[in-house]
């Protein structure tokens, strides 16, 4: 998120971050000594505050992983799809974005980020970034923003670039490389039928629509990623995050991105690489080779499983229940590995959580199988 | 005295045909002639008895003159019609095969009875019944993506959710839905989700929107076996 996006608590951990980590890092004696000071700390920590000074000093107190050392394992969370209508329009989107928010708000311990996963807005206008990006100041861990298409189509992404900046970034996050792209984007199909942009965008974001382009990451971005992974060790964690799924499920809806072969021959020389993506609105789970694929929970809607094409990993969510406007949305926790490798929890509101760990998919779905659904789709 | 000289038939539309009828208008001694109207000219007026045109004196009819004229008839039909564009899309490709051969009967049998007269339809009518189908599933098709014809009022629509009309399950109805505590038709449950999810009025039994969407979701069902209470 831009600068002047940040929330004031954002600011403030920023600050308290900025200051614990200015301190003269701890040796291995000092740091049990820490320990035992802060010892009962911890035993109770269930009686302090999500962001006791006390935990946080000690997570600081370990040293910090160099490139191709063992990842120190962490927490992140998600909120994504909220699909944002103006108020005036549709306020149950809203609120169930800020469902999401509190959901986020409640983890203790405080995940390190917050990931949101892309369509923050319905129709890309300027009204809903907005609202979004008001609503999201109010989550207290740092936001990672990423874009989808329904944000994007109506100016192009002008707006969202505006308050979020760009689309596609890297980051390293305690021994893990971060990588966000935009993987929605999509051949010019307008301009030859003459479209306004509200016609473009209402094109894109009916899932059915056929009218429009396949998603894809495109030349641009690849290689961006390239030179950007090129700096990676191989052997540290590269953990993705994008819109679209990066393989392909199913086109007529694009649970597809058309560059896939060649975004995944980009990550193939790592070790161990997560995908983690939107758009898809349910529990999706896949592996190609050294590469393991989570679809997250929409705030918004759920959307069914595709006719056709789903992945043989994935143990579907129970089929929604229309009389419960929020069931099968969500949001969720994703713990990194040591190894990168991550353990997705879906916490569908309305019913119990859903794991799927980091072993099932490196068993190759040999182990810790998800429970299947009470309620499949068919 | 009015004698008519020429029926036209112009062009398919929406499944009827549209005629021209052409009529000379004698020189009368009791009758003025409209503006514009010579002694010894005619006019075609559309099978909607309004639309006209002139006809100069001694025209002769070829085929082109032929279309002129209907081609400006059209026009004027047109201009006064807002929903034309509706209109002419129904009366684009209209089929037009040639006649079916019919199948040479067997020695002795050649009276058909009534069974083969019954069946006895051509391809050009079974593209007609396709044709007619096809509009309405598209016509189905349309409202269910589109809020503002259905009359949602929170800027949601069926697709949303139903892409495709996934997770509709017409084949499941007539089933007992415990939230609405009774057994309830497919339409019965389309306009829950109208009143629910998409906020909208529920529909009329025979209002053509629901009736247009029902045939919608049943297409895409096409193939699925029958399951009646299947939940
Ligand atoms: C916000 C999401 C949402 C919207 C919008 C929505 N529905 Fe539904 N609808 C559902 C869910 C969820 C179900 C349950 C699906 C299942 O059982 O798998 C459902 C069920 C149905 C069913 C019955 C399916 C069954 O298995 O018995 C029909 C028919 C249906 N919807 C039609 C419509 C129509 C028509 C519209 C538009 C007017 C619409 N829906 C809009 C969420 C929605």
């Amino acid at each position: 998120m831009a600068a002047r996006h940040k929330s004031v608590e954002t600011k403030y951990y920023e600050m308290r971050d900025k200051l614990i980590t200015s301190l003269p890092r701890l040796d291995r004696r000092d740091f049990f000594k820490v320990m035992g000071a802060t010892g009962m700390a911890a035993a109770i920590k269930g009686l302090f505050p999500p962001h006791s000074f006390q935990l946080l000093e000690v997570a600081n107190a370990m040293p910090l992983p160099a490139k191709g050392d063992a990842v120190e394992k962490f927490t992140f969370a998600y909120i994504s799809d909220s699909h944002l209508y103006e108020e005036k329009l549709n306020d149950q989107f809203i609120r169930a974005i800020m469902r999401g928010i509190d959901d986020v708000n409640r983890l203790d311990p405080q995940p390190d980020f917050v990931l949101f996963g892309g369509d923050l807005a319905q129709l890309g206008q300027a009204a809903e970034l907005e609202i979004g990006a008001q609503l999201l100041k109010e989550v207290k861990a740092p936001i990672k923003m990423m874009v989808g298409e329904h944000d994007w189509y109506l100016d192009m992404g002008a707006k969202w670039k505006e308050l979020f900046g760009e689309p596609n970034y890297s980051f390293d996050h305690k021994g893990v490389h971060f990588v966000v792209l935009n993987s929605v984007v999509e051949k010019d199909f307008w301009t030859a039928r003459g479209l306004t942009p509200m016609e473009r965008m209402k094109t894109v974001a009916g899932l059915d629509n056929s009218a429009q382009s396949a998603f894809e990451v495109g030349e641009v971005q690849r290689m961006w990623m390239q030179q950007d992974l090129a700096k990676v060790d191989k052997s540290t964690p590269v953990i993705v995050f994008s819109h679209s799924p990066l393989y392909k499920y199913y086109r007529n809806w694009n649970f597809w991105t058309d560059d896939a072969d060649e975004v995944q021959a980009l990550l193939r020389p790592f070790e161990h690489v997560t995908v983690i993506h939107g758009h898809t609105h349910q529990v999706l789970t896949n592996r190609i080779d050294n590469m393991h694929f989570h679809g997250v929970l929409s705030t918004a809607w759920p959307w069914p499983y595709a006719p056709e094409g789903l992945p043989k990993y994935t143990v579907q969510m129970s089929r929604a229940n229309p009389f419960d406007p929020q069931d099968a949305c969500g949001t969720g926790q994703v713990t990194v590995n040591t190894d990168g490798l991550c353990d997705m929890v879906y916490n569908l509101w309305d019913r119990n959580p859903m794991h799927v760990r980091a072993s099932y998919l490196k068993s190759m779905g040999k182990k810790d199988k998800p429970e299947a659904p009470t309620f499949s789709s068919y | 005295m009015k004698r008519p000289i020429a029926l036209l038939s112009l062009a398919c539309l929406a499944g009827g045909f549209l005629l021209l009828r052409m009529e000379a208008q004698e020189a009368s001694h009791h009758h003025a002639l409209p503006p514009g109207y010579t002694q010894g000219s005619g006019e075609i007026l559309l099978c909607d008895g309004a639309t006209r045109v002139m006809i100069p004196p001694n025209q002769v009819f070829d085929r082109e003159t032929a279309q002129k004229y209907s081609d400006e008839l059209m026009e004027l039909w047109m201009q006064k019609h807002p929903e034309k564009e509706w209109i002419m899309a129904a009366a684009a490709p209209a089929p037009s095969p040639a006649p079916t051969p019919q199948k040479p009967k067997e020695p002795g049998k050649e009276k058909a009875t009534q069974f083969e007269i019954y069946n006895d339809f051509s391809d050009r009518d079974q593209r007609i019944w396709q044709e007619e189908y096809d509009k309405f599933v598209a016509e189905g098709n349309r409202i269910f993506h589109n809020a503002e014809a259905f009359g949602g009022t929170v800027g949601i629509s069926c697709d949303m959710c139903h892409p495709n009309g996934a997770n509709t399950h017409a084949e499941t109805y007539p089933k007992y839905q415990v939230q609405i505590q009774r057994v309830v038709l497919l339409r019965d449950m389309i306009n829950w989700c109208l009143e629910h999810p998409t906020k909208a009025k529920p529909l009329a039994d025979d209002d053509p929107r629901l009736r247009a969407m029902e045939a919608y979701i049943m297409a895409q069902r096409a193939g699925k076996t029958m399951a009646p209470n299947k939940h």
